[in-house]
């Protein structure tokens, strides 16, 4: 037996290869995205892998795999399940042959996302599985169990870990590979096309495959009851591993139920309610265990009262920590929770406020500075969207007015003008995220014909993810080459009347793209083309010459670059964080920085 | 169980850290949890990484109060978590302050005395490594996370000692970067004892 560190994602990944899938897609989105990459590592050539353009395409990628036979698994976030929900909804009504697991990885706190959305109601809206580790351990051999279930039933099923399983690494069993089988193939059948009477028909025969599901996870080894007691807990998720730690050196015992599926595994659920008076419910996110341990109390006319997020017993916003959970746990249980440790006496100094900034030498910071110089004492609103850029509404740039979901940008900016067509309406949008879902914003503003300002912010990655290839970077998965496909030429066949393209360290070149478009009427594009820095080399560092530098901060409060900070009453660029970029150049009036030299 | 926490800023390289902790703990047949921030608050902002060595390890996150010792890589950083510190727990931390954007444009720079000072006040066992020392003998700052796990190894607040560290940074970093790092570990141990032997 061997023991291996494995993140979360890994584990998922590697107990996925262990079951044979033989197809991959999906869509980069923090705390998913080391998924599929671990794949890709680890992949001898046998496995299809891609960053496909968006979650749908990911998803329909892999329905189609698994149409054929192979085993197939799809990964994103919780908010891109929002974008692949179409082909979702539908797929249970058709069905697979090959077992397909759809990861979605939801974020309570939520820490790099727009929402706290529990996946677990996406299972029960779509009627499918869902199936939640508490660690990355038991991921490992979840996603194992995830593709035997969806083969039994012939649907896909949802796997939802959070960012604490995901995120977390634990030392995790390596088991041997489980014999698979080669995909049958595509059979041609009147049961791949979805119509009316086909859907009434299954639906049928899924509601009775929810009930064979109810009874089936009752048996399911990863959905249990230990200890015993009058009072219970129910737990999910990485809170379940909170509980086992709070409730360990307890001198008052408890019945615990640890509930890893959905259907609701109800069976074993009413085992655990016999006997009890009341049950506390710790879950992320949302009150999903909860609801169905009332349902069932519900039905079966059983006195046990429940105790969770709905009472207030546990707080229904952001993600628990063992803190949390322990203190519910102590009132719950009647516990003395008397503080014997000793607290600092007096109050901490002011600590720095450290919010997340565009990086030093980020070409995104030059090209927001470029639209702001260009656009000073205009009356203009500036759209974001979803990437490394929506940083730009941070304080000196204040770029970035609006920001909802990917590609809302362009689509939000059209809304505005209609209504104060007098302003002047921007829009930026990332590489990335042009190919996920900007395209249709662009078209739809053509159409209709709507004068905005669309701003690509071309850096040749997908950035925030962690630099994933897409359409426009030429590189795949699977280590190939493709065709690169040119943003320049994908709008000018959108019919775009003006697009002008500039490399937004080039601050005069970028502020003249600016100007060039902004008194014209229509959609209008600028295309800002400089690649991330974790994807280009840093070029000679700047410094600041002190005998030059009045100390005016002109530099700082233009730019606002993690690299420049005042050390005394002179500005000093770190050399540990500059890369060349040159924008604070252009900035500074009295020529202080400069005396390039080679590090 | 040993339940450590490493306190930084985004981009001083507390996930290798943590990493480089853990791959040495498991060589010697230890089980471990560790947890970190990756993302979106990566970006500059501040970062705390989880690391939990023994049997029966459940939680991937420590609780207050719970922690044997805490690596803080920036001074305001240690402060921002010192809460999870036992009674008698130990605190490592490097005095070179990052300081960000945002206080170079409000004007409010932070001091490290500030800090320094509240951790000694608070701290009973409080080791502060000269950080502007350590980064001069170490010569690349993209070593300071490895010489700061040189400094604790020292501490002893490790279940494993300063060959099986060494064999860890072997076998996770690419080879070009094995030398340098060697090196910073080793000036992190002997900066340790100057210190400690000081103070």
């Amino acid at each position: 037996m061997k023991k291996k560190l494995l993140m979360g994602n890994e584990a998922i990944a590697l107990g996925a290869m262990r079951a044979g899938v033989s197809v991959v897609t999906g869509y980069p989105g923090t705390p998913s995205t080391e998924v599929l990459e671990t794949v890709a590592k680890h992949n001898d050539g046998s496995i299809y892998v891609e960053w496909s353009v968006n979650e749908k395409a990911a998803l329909e990628v892999a329905a189609g795999a698994a149409y054929a036979g192979a085993r197939s698994m799809v990964t994103m976030k919780q908010v891109g399940l929002n974008v692949a929900s179409d082909p979702l909804m539908s797929l249970n009504y058709v069905g697979i042959k090959g077992g397909m697991v759809i990861v979605v990885a939801d974020d309570p706190g939520p820490i790099s996302s727009q929402t706290e959305q529990d996946t677990r109601h996406f299972g029960k809206y779509a009627k499918l599985a869902v199936f939640d580790p508490s660690t990355p351990e038991e991921a490992y051999t979840m996603i194992a169990d995830a593709f035997d279930y969806s083969e039994k039933y012939g649907r896909p099923v949802l796997f939802r870990p959070t960012t604490r399983v995901c995120h977390s690494c634990a030392s995790v069993e390596i088991l041997d590979n489980i014999p698979g089988k080669k995909p049958e193939g595509f059979e041609k059948s009147s049961r791949w096309v979805i119509f009316p009477k086909l859907s009434y028909e299954n639906k049928i025969v899924i509601e009775e495959d929810l009930k064979r599901m109810n009874d089936d996870f009752s048996g399911y080894e990863r959905n249990f009851i230990s200890g015993s007691g009058k009072k219970g807990i129910a737990a999910g998720g990485v809170s379940y591993c909170y509980v086992k730690e709070a409730i360990e050196n307890l001198s008052a015992g408890c019945k615990l139920l640890k509930v890893s599926t959905t259907p609701f595994p109800q069976k074993l659920a009413l085992e655990f309610l016999k006997g009890l008076d009341e049950v506390l419910v710790i879950e992320e996110l949302d009150p999903v265990i909860e609801n169905e341990l009332i349902t069932l109390c519900g039905i079966h006319n059983l006195r046990v009262k429940i105790k969770g997020k709905l009472t207030g017993h546990i707080k229904n916003a952001g993600e628990n920590t063992v803190d949390s959970v322990f203190s519910s746990i102590m009132d719950f249980l009647g516990e003395n929770t008397a503080v014997t440790t000793s607290v600092p006496s007096d109050n901490p100094p002011e600590l720095p406020v450290r919010p997340p900034v565009l990086c030093a030498g980020c070409p995104h910071r030059a090209s927001f500075f470029a639209v702001k110089e260009a656009t000073k004492g205009l009356d203009a609103v500036y759209s974001g969207d979803i990437g490394c850029y929506t940083l730009g509404n941070a304080k000196p740039l204040n770029m970035v007015d609006t920001c909802l979901c990917m590609g809302a940008g362009i689509t939000v900016a059209q809304g505005l003008h209609r209504v104060e067509p007098d302003r002047i309406n921007f829009a930026f949008i990332g590489d990335s995220t042009f190919f996920h879902t900007g395209i249709p914003g662009i078209i739809n503003a053509v159409y209709n014909q709507t004068d905005i300002i669309v701003v690509i912010l071309d850096n040749s990655t997908t950035a925030m993810t962690g630099q994933q290839p897409h359409p426009g970077t030429g590189k795949t998965m699977m280590g190939s080459i493709s065709e690169v496909i040119s943003i320049y030429n994908v709008v000018s066949a959108l019919n775009v009347s003006k697009i002008v393209k500039a490399n937004p360290f080039d601050t005069e070149a970028a502020e003249a793209a600016v100007n060039a478009v902004i008194n014209e009427r229509g959609v209008r594009v600028i295309i800002f083309e400089a690649p991330c820095i974790f994807v280009s080399k840093g070029k000679d560092k700047y410094v600041v010459n002190s005998d030059k530098c009045t100390g005016c901060k002109v530099c700082i409060n233009k730019l606002g670059c993690p690299a420049i900070e005042m050390d005394g009453k002179k500005a000093k660029i770190n050399a540990t964080l500059c890369t060349g970029c040159g924008i604070c150049l252009s900035v500074c009036k009295f020529g202080a920085i400069g005396g390039e030299r080679n590090d | 169980m040993t339940n450590l926490l490493i306190a930084g800023v985004g981009g001083q390289g507390t996930v290798l850290a943590s990493k480089l902790i853990a791959a040495a703990a498991m060589n010697k047949g230890l089980d471990v949890r560790t947890t970190e921030t990756i993302g979106m608050a990566q970006r500059g902002g501040s970062v705390v990484s989880h690391v939990r060595m023994g049997r029966n390890v459940h939680s991937p996150l420590i609780r207050p109060k719970r922690a044997q010792a805490i690596i803080g890589f920036e001074p305001a950083e240690a402060v921002r978590i010192l809460h999870y510190l036992s009674g008698n727990g130990l605190m490592i931390v490097c005095d070179t302050a990052i300081k960000p954007v945002t206080s170079s444009l409000s004007g409010d720079t932070y001091k490290v005395s500030e800090m320094t000072d509240y951790l000694k006040n608070n701290v009973k066992s409080l080791v502060i490594i000269d950080g502007e020392k350590l980064l001069r003998e170490c010569r690349n700052p993209k070593t300071l996370n490895v010489a700061l796990l040189g400094a604790a190894v020292e501490s002893g607040v490790f279940p494993f000692g300063a060959d099986d560290m060494k064999d860890a940074l072997q076998n996770t970093l690419p080879q070009r970067f094995i030398d340098i790092n060697l090196n910073s570990f080793e000036i992190g141990r002997r900066i340790f004892n100057e210190t400690r032997n000081a103070g």
